[in-house]
């Protein structure tokens, strides 16, 4: 579904190499981890994913087709097919809770009456239908992120990254974000997640590649890893 | 772009402009001083043009007759001046006409009235007023008075004098400096309106530059740029008509004040023009806050959309 083509990614005002030669390939309903300190690399992976950033080499893949080569059109319908979590929410400030989940579907053309009827279930799905008409500025940093979940599987998207989405979390709101993400998963949707916490990968037994300074060091298909103590 | 579109588009405009109200706020009150500088504007052309009208009208052309010119003859020269193209109209003011608007003219003047009574008889001549249809005509009419070819024998003979040459350079020069002082208001005001449109163009700019976190938000999402740029286009309109509405109810009392205390000087109730051409005014200010309003927003969302 995802792939990653010998992607290597230099910032040019600093001559840090973010990414070398990363050479990955994701499968449809996977559920992979990239694990890394910070400055690993996690990040820019997520980043040229999203076409927020290009490769400096190689190309990304999604379903065959090289998304560097999206018209700004089919980029908008991409990026309506893919839900994006990130470590600070990136909420829409001025609206509400039910508004931040329908402000997704509207930019997806979707009508009133199905986000009238989807926006509520979703909530419910990340327990927040009791908050539906308050702002961002009043919810908790887990319920922050439950929030950004909610949007992000709105629209029924076929991926889902989810960048340190736990890293700004307590352990019992990040126990929350990754149960929530385990049954997203569970639904039929790819995740791939992002963090330095080796607990929330522990916990996960599922996928894990391991970054070092740009470069993969480890891909395991199944089980818990340590990040190697260096 | 749907109608559901164009219906979410408007929604979230409305929503940002309520919601944001102490930045709406701001934009207001800097969009109400442009327009205010418009406004002022168009009061100043009013008393300009008023002033120059009015010089305009003072402007004509008298014929001074011999004391006791037989008035047929005058009659007859007034019907050979009104032939002339260029005159709109003439007006003729018989020596004992003369006499009683003399007096009235002087009536509080005691030692005139004595000398005019001590010379007894009436020492005024009949006379003939004249306007021009346009008030570069009056050359020309002066011209063909003082032609003898023009006129009739007779009636040149009873023409004592032609007051057109006597008033030219002041009249001349009235109207110049009417002209230097609309030019020079006009340039003032169009440098002041420069700087307060810069000023909120600039100010706009910073309330999206806050919301320019957002914009990227809303890109993620994967909303086009119609999605993303109509709700800012839409606060700019807002801007817009708040602002118009607030300076026209502004200029309710400034012109009242105006009216009460400066129409002799400006030679015009600026109140009264101001309600008579209410929904002109308000139009004008309307487009030019709406343009304004749409136009700085448009600029500023652009930047941060091509990011």
């Amino acid at each position: 579904m995802i792939q990653f083509v010998n992607v290597s990614k230099v910032y040019p005002d600093t001559d840090v190499e973010a990414l070398h030669n990363v050479d990955i390939t994701i499968e449809e309903g996977e559920f992979v981890s990239f694990i890394g300190h910070s400055g690993a690399g996690k990040s820019t992976l997520v980043k040229m994913l999203l076409r927020e950033d290009r490769p400096s080499e190689g190309s990304i893949l999604y379903k065959g087709e090289d998304i560097n080569d999206f018209s700004h059109k089919e980029m908008n319908l991409y990026r309506q097919n893919i839900g994006v979590v990130f470590q600070d929410f990136r909420l829409l400030s001025n609206k509400t809770v039910f508004e931040n989940v329908a402000f997704a579907m509207e930019v997806a053309g979707k009508p009133d009456e199905i986000i009238a009827e989807d926006v509520p279930y979703v909530l419910e799905l990340v327990d927040l239908v009791d908050k539906a008409n308050n702002f961002p500025h009043q919810l908790s940093g887990g319920e922050k992120q439950r929030l950004a979940i909610a949007r992000a599987i709105i629209n029924d998207p076929k991926l889902l990254v989810a960048d340190e989405p736990t890293g700004n979390l307590d352990p019992a709101s990040t126990y929350e974000v990754v149960d929530i993400l385990k049954k997203i998963n569970k639904l039929g949707t790819t995740v791939i997640l992002t963090t330095h916490n080796t607990g929330v990968v522990d916990a996960l037994k599922k996928r894990v590649i391991t970054l070092e300074k740009g470069s993969i060091v480890r891909d395991d298909p199944h089980g818990s890893y340590i990040i190697s103590k260096k | 772009m749907t109608f559901i579109d164009l219906k979410r588009i408007i929604k979230s405009g409305f929503q940002n402009f309520t919601r944001n109200s102490f930045v709406s706020l701001s934009s207001i009150l800097i969009m109400v001083v442009t327009l205010s500088v418009a406004g002022l504007l168009l009061l100043s052309r009013a008393v300009l043009t008023t002033t120059v009208e009015t010089l305009e009208n003072k402007v004509d052309i008298t014929v001074f007759f011999d004391l006791g010119a037989n008035e047929n003859v005058i009659l007859d020269l007034k019907q050979e001046v009104d032939a002339i193209p260029e005159v709109a109209s003439s007006e003729y003011v018989s020596a004992t006409q003369a006499l009683i608007n003399f007096r009235e003219r002087h009536q509080d003047d005691e030692l005139t009235l004595q000398a005019l009574d001590e010379l007894g008889g009436n020492p005024l001549g009949a006379m003939l007023n004249i306007k021009a249809k346009n008030p570069e005509d009056y050359g020309i009419i002066a011209e063909t008075l003082g032609d003898q070819g023009a006129l009739s024998q007779s009636s040149l003979q009873v023409i004592n004098k032609i007051n057109y040459y006597q008033n030219e350079q002041v009249i001349n020069r009235l109207v110049a400096i009417t002209t230097g002082a609309q030019t020079l208001g006009t340039v003032l005001l169009i440098i002041l309106g420069t700087i307060s449109v810069v000023i909120t163009l600039n100010t706009i700019r910073l309330t999206i530059y806050s919301a320019r976190q957002e914009i990227g938000v809303m890109r993620l999402v994967g909303a086009g740029t119609k999605y993303v740029r109509g709700p800012f286009i839409i606060e700019g309109v807002l801007y817009g008509l708040v602002s118009s509405v607030v300076t026209m109810v502004l200029f309710f009392p400034i012109t009242l004040w105006l009216g009460e205390k400066m129409s002799m000087f400006l030679g015009i109730n600026l109140h009264t023009y101001y309600l008579s051409n209410f929904f002109q005014f308000f139009i004008i200010l309307l487009i030019v806050g709406i343009i304004l309003g749409t136009v700085s927003s448009a600029i500023a969302v652009r930047r941060y959309l091509n990011h």
